[in-house]
């Protein structure tokens, strides 16, 4: 789906429709009987964040890996800056940074000898090698220690150091596979922090998964992976949004006078969680006023509260995401297994 | 602090200072040389930082020459026509002490993809090869190196320090530590586990070494053992160092008969040239078949 030509006032050398970062068509992966992403879809936009959410083994992995040129997929296309992930790998490869789950740093090696080593890969030109260097290693607050080994940098630090060396050739797209998962809550604050600094920063699209809900929130767009497929995608606030309810909290006298007098006055389903009598309603905060007209029973307290990612998850795939991990631990270890036997 | 500007700097620090372009180019053979000659450094670096491996696997090598060469000289005097027996297998010596060097240099590439670092070099937008080449280079200068140290021992065990002995005896190691690296690399490719791979090749080094006239001469064995000898690929590294340091030697006729034969295949005397460019293939068909293991993976 290309956009409409720009037509305003005629003019003459209207630039092309800016191209998508990422497009995704039909893109699967099947590890022998397993299938690990099956057919799914999507675009990116240039300089968006866009994350990919999901529990582990939803496919999050397999599918950047796919658009990473690491792993072929068995079905489908994928277009990465504009090359083709089967066809083109190289100029693809030549206009993505990567950071993944694992540490891919040489701990034997400084900081500034990863990140040299890194540039030389990469072929950027001599000149440029060391301004470059600073300004990545300054963004992520590295620079005072680029003489240190690496094996004496704590967790987040490598971290910091890989983001800065994914960024090392001013790639079009940074892809970042689960960038905080093993960090500490602050360390992954100051990752975040950095993360946002460099959307401002730099003229880059960033690819993200991750299984922190409160993480996704900092994307412009997320998309959920269940089990191998996509099941929804849209800005945190539309997911929301899309639930269509907030969450009202009652504490009354009678709870369970309550519950009948919410289905008999409202026709609404309500239940008991944690002591309390909870249910949805749209734009909870104008129920309120009626609630206290027309409930009969004493209320001690009301709270109300917007719909969380959770509950978005939890709407779209019927578990919470903890349970959903907890469930596809087995499969996970299928896909781990089939992937070995493959070398 | 990070506040000392650098002196004369006209702009403030600017919050946020446009981005350094930089531009990745489209694969040229600079940008192979490149990254051949990083991956190559790489290993020279993480060689200078191990000062203790340098140490650990000078142990072998100054075992056998010493210990083994000074016991044994007692029991073997009536076979060497009073030839010092360290001096007969400090070739061997030599060889083995590239061997241990350039099989370690190529056992880290285990380790690099234990620790991922493999992942870094294999999404880079360069060619496998280079990458391959790279650390066969690597590893041959590193064990080069380490060879050094042995050449250096030559006096104390009555070989003379002369300049074409040394540079011969270096020029051979330099190429037998480049056979050994590929060699490993290629072993290196398929085995995902460091265990596996230590496993795999002290059960390939040991019958290599003791197979190869290192430690005896290599006529007139039993046929069994002719045979094993002349299909060891590390015969043809010892022979032709041994033939080196033997010619700078002064002894008797029937000593450089007894101890310094030379290789025979079907009775023709094999010479060292061809000794040496079957290493050199050997080298070669490893390389390329670890490059071809490398360019298959995802």
């Amino acid at each position: 789906m290309s956009e409409p030509a720009e037509q305003a006032g005629g003019v003459a050398l209207a630039p092309p429709p800016a191209a998508a970062s990422i497009s995704v068509r039909g893109l699967a992966k099947r590890y022998g009987e397993i299938e690990a992403v099956r057919g799914i879809d999507f675009e990116v936009a240039p300089g968006e964040i866009f994350g990919f959410l999901g529990p582990n083994g939803a496919g999050k992995s397999t599918t950047i890996s796919m658009l990473c040129t690491l792993v072929k997929p068995t079905g489908g296309t994928a277009t990465v800056a504009g090359f083709d992930v089967n066809r083109d790998r190289d100029a693809v490869r030549r206009n993505i940074g990567l950071v993944f789950q694992d540490t891919t740093l040489d701990t034997y090696l400084t900081a500034e000898q990863n990140m040299r080593l890194h540039a030389e890969l990469y072929g950027v030109s001599r000149e440029l090698v060391g301004p470059r260097m600073q300004q990545v290693l300054e963004m992520v607050g590295l620079w005072e220690r680029r003489k240190s080994a690496v094996a004496t940098f704590s967790g987040g630090m490598k971290r910091r150091l890989e983001i800065a060396r994914g960024l090392m050739h001013s790639p079009r797209v940074l892809f970042l596979d689960e960038p905080t998962v093993g960090l500490d809550p602050q360390t992954r604050s100051s990752i975040w922090a950095y993360i946002r600094e460099l959307k401002n920063a730099e003229d880059i699209t960033i690819f993200m998964t991750t299984h922190y809900m409160d993480e996704a929130e900092f994307c412009d767009r997320i998309a959920i992976m269940d089990k191998g497929v996509i099941v929804v995608l849209d800005t945190p606030g539309a997911l929301k949004a899309s639930i269509g309810h907030d969450r009202v909290t009652l504490q009354t006298a009678d709870d369970s006078g309550a519950i009948a007098a919410l289905a008999e006055h409202f026709e609404i389903t309500a239940q008991m969680s944690e002591g309390a009598v909870v249910f949805g309603v749209p734009e909870g905060e104008y129920f309120v006023p009626r609630l206290f007209a027309e409930l009969g029973v004493p209320i001690r307290s009301v709270s109300v509260s917007r719909p969380s990612l959770d509950d978005v998850f939890m709407s779209y795939t019927g578990t919470t995401i903890r349970d959903a991990e907890a469930t596809d631990a087995e499969r996970n270890r299928a896909t781990v297994a089939a992937f070995r036997r493959r070398g | 602090m990070a506040q000392a500007t650098t002196e004369g700097s006209l702009a403030p620090p600017h919050r946020h200072a446009p981005p350094v372009a930089v531009r990745v180019p489209s694969s040229s053979v600079r940008g192979e040389l490149r990254a051949v000659k990083i991956v190559w450094q790489r290993e020279l670096i993480r060689f200078s930082k191990d000062r203790l491996r340098i140490l650990t696997q000078l142990v072998q090598p100054v075992l056998f020459l010493f210990v083994l060469g000074t016991g044994l000289s007692r029991l073997a005097s009536a076979g060497t026509h009073g030839v010092d027996l360290r001096t007969f297998v400090y070739p061997g010596v030599l060889c083995m002490a590239v061997l241990f060097t350039a099989m370690f240099s190529a056992a880290s590439l285990v380790w690099d993809r234990e620790f991922g670092f493999l992942r870094e070099m294999m999404v880079a937008p360069v060619r496998r090869s280079s990458l391959v080449l790279g650390k066969c280079l690597g590893g041959a200068t590193v064990a080069s190196f380490q060879g050094l140290i042995v050449i250096a021992l030559a006096g104390l065990v009555g070989v003379p320090y002369s300049a074409t002995l040394l540079l011969a005896v270096f020029g051979i190691q330099l190429l037998l530590a480049f056979a050994i690296t590929a060699f490993g690399v290629m072993v290196a490719a398929r085995i995902k586990q460091i265990q596996s791979f230590m496993a795999v090749t002290q059960m390939v080094m040991m019958p290599m070494y003791f197979l190869s006239g290192a430690i005896f001469p290599v006529s007139g064995l039993p046929a069994w053992l002719t045979v094993l000898n002349r299909l060891d690929p590390m015969t043809y590294a010892v022979d032709p160092m041994r033939r080196v340091v033997f010619s700078h030697l002064r002894i008797s006729a029937a000593a450089r008969q007894a101890l310094d034969p030379g290789v025979t295949w079907w009775g023709w005397h094999v010479t060292s040239l061809v000794e040496v460019a079957v290493v050199a293939a050997i080298g070669l068909i490893c390389l390329g078949v670890a490059v071809i293991e490398f360019s298959g993976r995802e």
